[in-house]
């Protein structure tokens, strides 16, 4: 399983944070969100379906492999 | 019913919470579901393409396994029989339902104008505004002045038409709003306030004083409709919006979400539509597993939050900001338009409304609305 961030989308909204803050953060000057890890833990995957659901700007996707 | 942010969160979130029976997603607009905030802004101002709006891959919307019927709307509801039916002739039965139909703008009588809803409106209006060109937006509301903005970007002359002394001065209080007015003002945006439009007339708009302002293209910006026509023998209890209980439950199996939901939010305790994007995803997500767990709902009880962007600036609420009493500001400074406001209902923090502040400073105040800190109690 890998994480995209599609960053131009971004309108830092900091939803993906809230919902899985292990997974994203967001940059101090502008809030656009960057991934602490592309490839997130069996634990932190519903929490990543959460953020692809709720991101605002559908900048998000899992790749299931 | 509805292929949009809301329907389309519903119809996933039934998949991730392991339904795998039919589901039909049926959508007024033939587009696969796609994004609306970037049509105001990339999409207005040339910037993205159409196709960057898409909310969701080919493969994944192929892997939900939906029954998608797109450029069909609904034009009628039987509770008892569990049927939609089409505007094609057909009918869909269901053994649930998830309203979401969305709004339409309001218009004014003449015709002409523009509109700004759909990828269509967008494209629309893109093409006939550049240098040059003389814009008029009827409304100064956030969808107005994100027009405006873009169009002033494009080189085009503005007129900003606004019925109320302040623009969006109900929404964000008279003293914010006439901070971000300001920029509309610095970016030469001609601003007039406290008129009324009656119609689009012939090269222009008609106000109610008679006074005809000529424009080369006209937008109407003055709020939106729901759209729940389709519903008005249906028994369903419909009052600007489809009204749901706080598990966004309309009726026994069927569910409300989206701008076309009129919800109670138990976490402010009052009733509220609320036409912003992420509330679409989230509701469509409670709706949809409150629809899964008919005996053992959860209440929905959001903090709303929205954003729009405006030349450099980036407004971002938290909370429920109508009906506020007192406005703070808690940093930054208002006329550098760089500031953190917080707003007091009752004793209680209700939202927060920043521009251009850190995620950092914000997200504490999102916090402390959404525990219902007391006013006091934030030591101001």
């Amino acid at each position: 399983m890998r994480v995209e961030l599609d960053e131009p989308k971004c309108v830092a909204s900091g939803q993906c944070v809230m919902a899985a803050p292990d997974v994203f953060d967001q940059r101090e000057d502008d809030g656009v969100a960057f991934l602490l890890t592309e490839e997130p833990t069996d634990e932190q995957l519903d929490s990543v379906r959460e953020s692809v659901a709720i991101c605002p700007a559908a900048a998000i996707r899992l790749i299931e492999s | 019913m509805g292929a949009s942010a809301a329907g389309l969160s519903a119809a996933e979130t039934l998949r991730r919470e392991g339904y795998e029976g039919e589901i039909t997603l049926v959508g007024a607009e033939p587009q696969p579901p796609y994004d609306r905030p970037p049509l105001s802004k990339q999409v207005l101002a040339g910037e993205w393409d159409a196709d960057r709006l898409a909310l969701r891959a080919d493969d994944h919307l192929a892997d939900l396994c939906l029954d998608l019927r797109l450029g069909v709307t609904a034009t009628g509801l039987d509770l008892a029989t569990r049927e939609v039916a089409l505007a094609d002739g057909s009918s869909v039965g269901y053994d649930a339902l998830v309203i979401a139909t969305g709004v339409r703008p309001r218009r004014l009588p003449g015709e002409g104008a523009h509109v700004l809803r759909t990828l269509g409106d967008a494209l629309a209006l893109r093409e006939r505004i550049g240098p040059g060109a003389h814009l008029v937006v009827v409304g100064a509301g956030f969808l107005g002045a994100e027009a405006a903005a873009v169009a002033r970007g494009l080189g085009a002359q503005v007129t900003v038409l606004e019925p109320a002394p302040v623009p969006l001065a109900h929404a964000v209080g008279a003293e914010i709003g006439a901070i971000l007015a300001q920029a509309h003002l610095e970016n030469g945006v001609n601003l007039r306030t406290g008129v009324s439009v009656t119609a689009v007339a012939c090269g222009g708009v008609q106000l109610a004083g008679g006074e005809l302002i000529g424009a080369d293209e006209v937008l109407i910006a003055v709020g939106s409709l729901p759209n729940t026509e389709w519903l008005e023998d249906s028994g369903l209890t419909i009052d600007n919006g489809v009204v749901c209980d706080e598990y966004c439950a309309a009726a026994p199996g069927v569910y409300a979400a989206g701008d076309v939901a009129r919800w109670h939010n138990p976490l402010f305790g009052t009733s509220m539509r609320i036409e912003h994007r992420t509330n679409a995803a989230e509701q469509g997500m409670a709706a949809a597993r409150n629809l899964l767990n008919a005996g053992s709902p959860k209440p929905f009880a959001p903090v709303p939050y929205f954003w729009s962007d405006q030349y450099d600036m980036k407004i971002q609420a938290y909370g429920y900001l109508r009906g506020h009493e007192e406005i703070a500001v808690v940093e930054g400074d208002l006329a550098e338009r760089r500031f953190l406001a917080a707003y007091r209902t009752g004793d209680r923090v209700a939202g927060v409304l920043g521009v251009g502040m850190p995620p950092k400073a914000i997200r504490p105040w999102r916090q402390a609305v959404a525990t219902q800190a007391h006013w006091e109690s934030l030591g101001r």
